[in-house]
Parts: C-alpha cells; sequence; structure tokens
C-alpha cells in the first residue's frame, strides 16, 4: 500500500531562525495525526508546507495522486497543484473569515469548489449545497444568507462544509476549535470526528489543545523548536509520554 | 499627410502604431488574451474611447471608410467627436451606414445588421479585466486567466439566481473565447452578446486607460457563461420600434411626458434608416 | 411623430463656441499674455511641467490659458502635445549636488555646511489676504545676502552616508531606466517606474496619501532631511559624439526624507530614504511624493504593508489624473444601452416578486 503523504527531510528556513527542521512521516489513507506543541514551536510552518502554502527550504512532500501516484507537490506545478487543493485538499483556516468568502451567500460559499471543477448546473450544485449544510448541522433556510449574520461555530462549520463538498481525501487543520466557546467546541469535535470517520479523510490537525488532540487524532507528533521530538500513537504519547517536553506538555494540563 | 497640420497621418507617429499593431496581431493570436501595450496620451480623454481611437488609429489606411457609434447611434456627442478627430487627422472618408463601413469604432453596442468579412469592428473598452470585481489585484488576475481558474466567476452567477431567481448581468456580460480565455465584451447590452459568436468581422477591443488590447478573430467561437439549467438569454421587449417597426432590435425608452407616455425606439440608428427607407419602399 | 434626438454636430460646435467666449471673458478686460502667466503664475506653471512630463514654461503657459486656469486640465493639455513630440534619448542623470541653489533647508540638522538658505518661501508668511497686492503695489526689493553662497552644498543624505547611518542607494545598473509613457505598467514595478509614475501623479492625491501615513496608517517615522530648490544642467549623449554635451538648463525642487528604520535580521538599524522630485518650485509634492515613496517600500524593508499608502498597486493605479480626470467624467457620456438593460430588469424582477407591501 502507498502512503497518501510522504513527508522527507522537510526544513523551513526564516532566515537563519528555524521555522521547522527535517521532519518526515508517511500518513495513511484514513489516517488522522496531530501535531501539538507550543505557540512558535512550528507546527503552523510545518503545516504550510504540507500544505502547498509555503515553500520548504529543503526536502520534499509527496502526495498519492489519483492519476499518477506519488508526486513532489513543489515539483508538479501551479496548475495541478491548484487543481490539488480544490479536488483532493480540503484547508480548514483557524480563522473561517480567512477560508470563506464573507460577501456571498452559504450557499454559493458551498457550491464554489463544485464550480471551479466545472459544475454548471445550478439546480445540482444548490441541492449538493444544501445536503452539505445539513450534514454540518446548519439549517437548510439559512442557505441564501450572507455569513456575516453567522455564529463563530456555524462560520468554522460553513468552512469545513465548503472544503468537504468536493469529497477530498485529506483535509488539514490549523486549530480548528480556537477562538470558539468551550461548549461550542465540544459540538465541533463531535461533528469533526463523525466526518472524518464517516468519509474516511486522512487529516493533519495542528493543535495546542492535547483535549483536541486525544479525540481526533491518531497518531502523534509532539514539536518543539522546529522540531519533532516524539512520534507515536496517540494514547501512548498521552498517558505514556518518553520526551521530557512531552511530558511537560502533559503534565500542563489540568486534568479533569 | 491630410487634414490637421503639423500631425501624423491618424495623429500618432508611425513608430507607435507599428508597436500598437505588434499587439494587435498578438491579440489575434490567443483570442481573448488582454495583451499590454504602451498606450499613448491622447487629445480625448480617458475613459472616452482612447483605446479604441489608438487601435483604429493603427489599422485605418487612406482608403477606409469609417463609422463611430456610441450607444448605436452616429450622431451621439461622442461619436461625432471621435468621427471628427479621423476626418481632421487622417482625412478619410466617414459613412454612417453599417454596411459601407470597413471600419466601426463603437462604444456599447454592436451594429444590427450583420457584419461581414473584411470588416474590423473596433470596441472601446473602459475596464478590460473580467475578474476585477472579484479580485481587484492585477498580479493575481493574471496568474488566474493563465491558470484558466474561473471558478469564481460562476459564483456571482450563483448569487443572481439565489437572490433574484435569474442572472442579473444585463450588460458587460462575461464570455468564454475559444473555450479558453475570460473576455469582457465591453459594457454593450448582453443582447448584443450573441453576435460576437462566429462572426465573420475581425473584432478588436482597446482599453487606453488600462493599456490592454484584445481581439475575436473572425469565425471565433463567443460563449457567454451561464448554467445548464438557468442558460443564457436575451432582453426581449413586448413593444416594436415605434419609427421602424422593427420588433428584434435593441430598444431605447424614450420618455415623451412627465405622466408615464413613453416610447420605443431603436437604438441604432442606421438600422432604423435602413428599415424605414425599406418600408416606405415596400408601400 | 416623434423624431429622435438629432443636430450633436451643430450642439458641439456651438457648445464649444460658448466656451472660448466664456474663456476671453469681458472683452473689455485686457486679455491675459503668456509671458504674464509664466511670470506670475509661476508656481502654476511649475505643478502643470511637472504632472504633464514637459520642462516647457511657454507651453505649460499657454494650457493654463487655455484650459481657464483648471490645471488637471492643462496638465492633460500638455501630456496630450507630449504623445505627438519624437524622442531623442534620455538625459544622463541630473547632478543635484551640484545644483545652483536658490533655496535649501534641512529639518533634520540646525547647521550644515553650506548653511540653511531660506530663499524665496511663503512658509513664514500671515495668511492675511494682501488688499495691497490688490491695489497693485509693488513689492519691496529683498536685500541680498553680502556673500555669496558656498559653492558646494553636500547634500544631507550624502553626509549621513559617509557615516553609514543611512542606507546607500543601491548601485545603478546599466539597464535604462524605464519609462511608463512607452511601456505599461507591469507589477510589480521597480522603483525606477514606481518614482517615475509619482513625479507625473496627482498632487492632490499624494498628498493625501502621505497626510494618511502620518496620521497613522502606515507610519514611516520621516524627517526632511532636506529640501533644495535651484538650477542643475540637463546633459545629452548624442550618439554621433560619445560624450555628454548640456543642453540646457532647469530649475527643480528635490525632498530627501530621511526615516527610521530598526534593522531586521539581515540588516543593522539605520536611517532609510524616500525620494522626491519636482519641476520648478513644487516643495509640497516634492515632499508628499518623497513620504509615498518611502511608505511604498515597506514590503522590501521587511515592514507590515497593510495600508493604502504602502500598496504599490493602489497607489500606482490611481495616481495619475489624467486618467482619473478622464474616467470619473466619462460617467458624463450617454450609457443609455446599459440603463436601458438595467431598467428592462428591475421592472422584470418587480414583475416576477408579488408586491410586497400588499402582500404584507
Amino acid at each position: 500500500m502507498t502512503p497518501l503523504l510522504k513527508v522527507t527531510g522537510l526544513t523551513r528556513m526564516y532566515g537563519n531562525r528555524v521555522g521547522c527542521r527535517d521532519v518526515s512521516f508517511e500518513l495513511w489513507p484514513g489516517e488522522v495525526m496531530g501535531i501539538v506543541g507550543e505557540s512558535g514551536s512550528g507546527k503552523t510552518t510545518l503545516l504550510s508546507c504540507l500544505s502547498a502554502r509555503l515553500e520548504p527550504t529543503a526536502g520534499t512532500v509527496e502526495y498519492d495522486t489519483r492519476a499518477e501516484g506519488l508526486q513532489d507537490i513543489y515539483a508538479m506545478g501551479e496548475p495541478r497543484r491548484r487543481l490539488l487543493m480544490r479536488t483532493d485538499w480540503g484547508i480548514v483556516h483557524q480563522n473561517p473569515r480567512d477560508g470563506l468568502r464573507m460577501g456571498v451567500s452559504a450557499g454559493a460559499n458551498v457550491g464554489e469548489r463544485l464550480m471551479a471543477v466545472g459544475a454548471r448546473h445550478y439546480g445540482e450544485i444548490r441541492a449538493q449545497a444544501d445536503e452539505w449544510l445539513r450534514k454540518v448541522e446548519i439549517d437548510g433556510d439559512r442557505i441564501d444568507d450572507l455569513p456575516l449574520t453567522f455564529s463563530g461555530g456555524m462560520l468554522q462549520r460553513l468552512q469545513i462544509a465548503r472544503n468537504l463538498v468536493t469529497h477530498p481525501r485529506l483535509v488539514f487543520m490549523d486549530e480548528p476549535t480556537g477562538g470558539l466557546d468551550v461548549s461550542v467546541q465540544a459540538r465541533l469535535l463531535d461533528l469533526l470526528r463523525r466526518l472524518v470517520t464517516d468519509l474516511g479523510l486522512a487529516a493533519i490537525v495542528v493543535t495546542h489543545d492535547l483535549a483536541v488532540a486525544r479525540l481526533l487524532a491518531h497518531r502523534l507528533m509532539v514539536m518543539r523548536r522546529g522540531e519533532v521530538v516524539e512520534t507515536g500513537l496517540t494514547d501512548q504519547v498521552l498517558d505514556d509520554p518518553h520526551h521530557p517536553y512531552t511530558q511537560l506538555l502533559v503534565s500542563s494540563v489540568l486534568q479533569p | 499627410m491630410t487634414g490637421a497640420t503639423g500631425y501624423n497621418f491618424a495623429y500618432l507617429d508611425e513608430q507607435t502604431k507599428r508597436m500598437i499593431r505588434r499587439a494587435i496581431l498578438k491579440a489575434v493570436a490567443i483570442p481573448g488574451y488582454q495583451v499590454p501595450f504602451g498606450s499613448r496620451e491622447m487629445p480625448l480623454p480617458y475613459g472616452w474611447g482612447t483605446g479604441g481611437i489608438q487601435v483604429t488609429a493603427a489599422v485605418i489606411g487612406p482608403d477606409d471608410r469609417l463609422k463611430v457609434i456610441d450607444q448605436g447611434a452616429d450622431d451621439t456627442t461622442n461619436a461625432v467627436s471621435i468621427r471628427r478627430f479621423f476626418a481632421r487627422t487622417a482625412g478619410v472618408a466617414t459613412t454612417e451606414r453599417t454596411t459601407e463601413a470597413t471600419v466601426i469604432q463603437t462604444r456599447h453596442r454592436i451594429p444590427e445588421t450583420p457584419l461581414v468579412e473584411g470588416q474590423i469592428l473596433v470596441y472601446q473598452v473602459p475596464i478590460p479585466e473580467p475578474l476585477r470585481w472579484l479580485e481587484p489585484r492585477e498580479t493575481e488576475t493574471r496568474k488566474m486567466h493563465a491558470l484558466a481558474d474561473y471558478g469564481a466567476m460562476h459564483v456571482k452567477l450563483y448569487e443572481d439566481i439565489a437572490r433574484f431567481g435569474r442572472i442579473a448581468t444585463t450588460y458587460d456580460y462575461p464570455v468564454l473565447v475559444n473555450g479558453r480565455y475570460l473576455m469582457r465584451p465591453s459594457p454593450i447590452p448582453k443582447f448584443d452578446n450573441p453576435k460576437m459568436h462566429m462572426n465573420p468581422a475581425l473584432q478588436l477591443f482597446g482599453a487606453g486607460r488600462e493599456k490592454r488590447i484584445y481581439a475575436v478573430p473572425p469565425y471565433t467561437a463567443v460563449k457567454s457563461l451561464d448554467f445548464e439549467d438557468h442558460p443564457f438569454e436575451v432582453q426581449r421587449w413586448d413593444q416594436a420600434c415605434a419609427i421602424c417597426g422593427s420588433a428584434d432590435s435593441f430598444l431605447d425608452e424614450v420618455v415623451t411626458d412627465d405622466r408615464g407616455g413613453r416610447m420605443y425606439v431603436c437604438s441604432d440608428t442606421d438600422h432604423c434608416t435602413s428599415q424605414q427607407t425599406r418600408k416606405e419602399a415596400a408601400e | 411623430m416623434y423624431v429622435a434626438v438629432k443636430g450633436g454636430e451643430t450642439a458641439i460646435d456651438n457648445a464649444h463656441r460658448l466656451m472660448a467666449e466664456e474663456r476671453r471673458g469681458d472683452p473689455a478686460v485686457p486679455e491675459l499674455g503668456l509671458d504674464q502667466i509664466m511670470e506670475q503664475l509661476g508656481l502654476a506653471v511649475d505643478r502643470v511641467m511637472t504632472e504633464g512630463s514637459i520642462h516647457d514654461r511657454e507651453l505649460a503657459a499657454l494650457a493654463i490659458k487655455q484650459a481657464q486656469g483648471d490645471l488637471v486640465e492643462a496638465i492633460f493639455l500638455l501630456r496630450a502635445y507630449r504623445t505627438t513630440l519624437p524622442r531623442f534619448g534620455g538625459s544622463e542623470p541630473i547632478d543635484t549636488a551640484a545644483m545652483a541653489i536658490r533655496r535649501r533647508i534641512s529639518a533634520a540638522f540646525k547647521d550644515l555646511p553650506g548653511g540653511q538658505v531660506l530663499g524665496p518661501t511663503y512658509d513664514y508668511t500671515h495668511r492675511l489676504l494682501d488688499f495691497a497686492l490688490a491695489a497693485g503695489a509693488e513689492p519691496e526689493a529683498a536685500v541680498r545676502a553680502g556673500h555669496p553662497l558656498a559653492e558646494r552644498m553636500p547634500r544631507v543624505a550624502d553626509v549621513l552616508g559617509q557615516e553609514g547611518l543611512i542606507e546607500r542607494n543601491p548601485p545603478g545598473n546599466d539597464e535604462p531606466p524605464g519609462d511608463l509613457t512607452r511601456q505599461p505598467l507591469s507589477l510589480p514595478a521597480g522603483r525606477d517606474l514606481r518614482l517615475q509614475n509619482l513625479a507625473r501623479g496627482d498632487e492632490g492625491f499624494l498628498l493625501a496619501l502621505a497626510y494618511s501615513s502620518q496620521r497613522g496608517y502606515g507610519n514611516t517615522h520621516p524627517f526632511a532631511g532636506e529640501i533644495r530648490l535651484g538650477a542643475v544642467a540637463v546633459e545629452f549623449v548624442p550618439e554621433e559624439l560619445g560624450f555628454p554635451i548640456e543642453i540646457g538648463e532647469i530649475t527643480v525642487t528635490e525632498c530627501q526624507m530621511v526615516n527610521q528604520f530598526k534593522g531586521s535580521k539581515e540588516v543593522p538599524a539605520q536611517f532609510t530614504r524616500g525620494y522626491g522630485l519636482s519641476f520648478g518650485q513644487s516643495e509640497r509634492k516634492a515632499m508628499a511624493m518623497a513620504l509615498v515613496d518611502r511608505s511604498l517600500r515597506a514590503g522590501e524593508l521587511g515592514e507590515e504593508a497593510a495600508n493604502p499608502s504602502q500598496d504599490e498597486e493602489f497607489v500606482l493605479a490611481h495616481s495619475d489624473n489624467v486618467e482619473a480626470s478622464g474616467f470619473v467624467q466619462h460617467l458624463k457620456l450617454p450609457h443609455y444601452v446599459d440603463f436601458q438593460s438595467e431598467l428592462e430588469l428591475i421592472r422584470r424582477l418587480r414583475a416576477a416578486t408579488p408586491d410586497r407591501e400588499t402582500a404584507e
């Protein structure tokens, strides 16, 4: 079996400062990988490099394309990379405003990716938008409303629907529950977990919140100062941390 | 040298005209692609047809016969001003008859009379970039064209239907040229869009202020964007032209009094006149 | 029967004749001569030359007269005339260090080699309407200094440069500078095109942008390092000679803004530059230009660029008043056809939705 994503020696420098250094791993279809660490540990830099938004200084990111198998995403050229980003991939930003068009309706936000890949039947686009809004628990009668009128939790769910409508195989999430109330967070996490399982999605989730990591991720990578200090199955890493930094991270979480 | 003394034929010097012709050739070779060109400052204001005038100046010769229309009419102020400019600086013959013209410069209309091979239709373009309202940055729109990344354009049409039940763009309606480049047809009514498709004439577009030239060569496919279940359609009127009786031309509404009285007349004055003549001859 | 509006040609001719009459005004009042404009409305002439991109006082005066004193219109006239002029080539860079100084001030140093030379300025006048001027009073003679000005007055930026306190201008390459009047602007623009764009740009627009940068929309921490006004020689290298010859002298205003810069990872803290240059005496323009030039370098210097004055695409695309004036005023042209299309759509949409007021 081929991994969905194969990362080798990935390094990103900002001048002399390290963004992330020498990261290698493989992600398998349907697997959810969590990247945890404090702010400034290089999680977001790594995620940007993985999701084709920030060219690495060294190393490769290969993706298992449907047509040609494993391909280096930075060698494939922008047209194919853009196509990948709007078909096979999804990107869920921490701030939903970065991932949505705030000036057009919820339906158009969900339908955009369909139109970008050639859907030209208004009725079908609308039907799919409607279906996806319901899947993320947004009332169908909000389909023509502008996102400006949505709450924070609804915006995040709308962003998720917008990403999933083209049935991607891999979704990148940057602090998907950041900035939300605790009760709203719980509902969103529940929804995310259900969608990921139902759709067999692979995902890479960046979070500083170990509770989020425990709920969503099968495997964890712990980052510190741009480097991966520990990897393993989520429960193992969190219940029996080996690296002192991971131990510190885990112990600093208030136990329920 | 004819016309105004002290100025070259058709105002621009020959070097400049050659530069513009090179841009036009490139535009013809890549239908719908916006070619940047070194637009000059003309003695007419930007936004009043400087792009069209430069294109016309570059393609017109002493034997040409020029027609200039604005809103379909030959005698609106700006059409008069541009026609005079060329009569003065190039000394070319002018005409109001579509069939007699070899070069037609237009603002906002395509003549009702079908064009034929050998004719050139020069459009004045205020804003050439069809993606401008979605994306104000030139650097990004250039990339979107290069990658034919046009999905966002349909988002606007989707919004129209969701809000109004129909596509609510009535003029400057975006088209896809030769299956590749998204293009603004300039602010012609969408009524005129079908005339662009497989037209035997050469269609040239000049945007002076924005410094772009683009073209639709003869017999090129021009498709107005739409949805399968909301196909592109043009305006229709319940009335016929009050002067010539035309039932299939674009009509201007004329307010005749302040009690709601109004009538409809052809916007294309040459078409209206020739229909009248035909009607009178038949009677 | 209704007859469509005709007679556009005659109407236009008559409108132009009426305009010419208005321009002349009361024939009992003596007609304005170009020499009067050149001599007595000199600052207007300077602005029209700068933004009209031709250094010719007489043509600028004619444009001002023909435009009835509407300077944007006069700039337009000069630009359109410029299109028809043959191009022989580019001059050598002017050497403002060798300028025959008429005015030179620095707000960064109290005194400096060559001293502060106030020269002609309104800066310290009380802005009181002078009714004596209305009555035609002759001005008092200005007292000349007892000693001549220093031969060389080093530019403040060069003084700072000796200590390495201000960034060096990047070394010139052999590429001839771009020319916006020949090639369309492509973005991102180099500094040559940016400076040309700003030099031709509307004084009011640049003034407002510069002002916004001072009010918190992208602060550049500026000091007026130096403003100098005076005559410089223009040299040109004819191909057949191969060496520069002086072809004339022009008066220019140069402004070097000195801006604080805290440095970055790559570059130690130092002052940075913003540059402004205009024909004649146009200090407001040169200073505004220098502030905007520096603002536009935000990206290059690694500063956050989130404000209008730092946005190259926004500033360069909207600075030209000939473009702006034409496009704003083109709304006066008929739009019957587009309006008709919209009218028809609005009616149709209203017909399709039941009357809300009666329904509710």
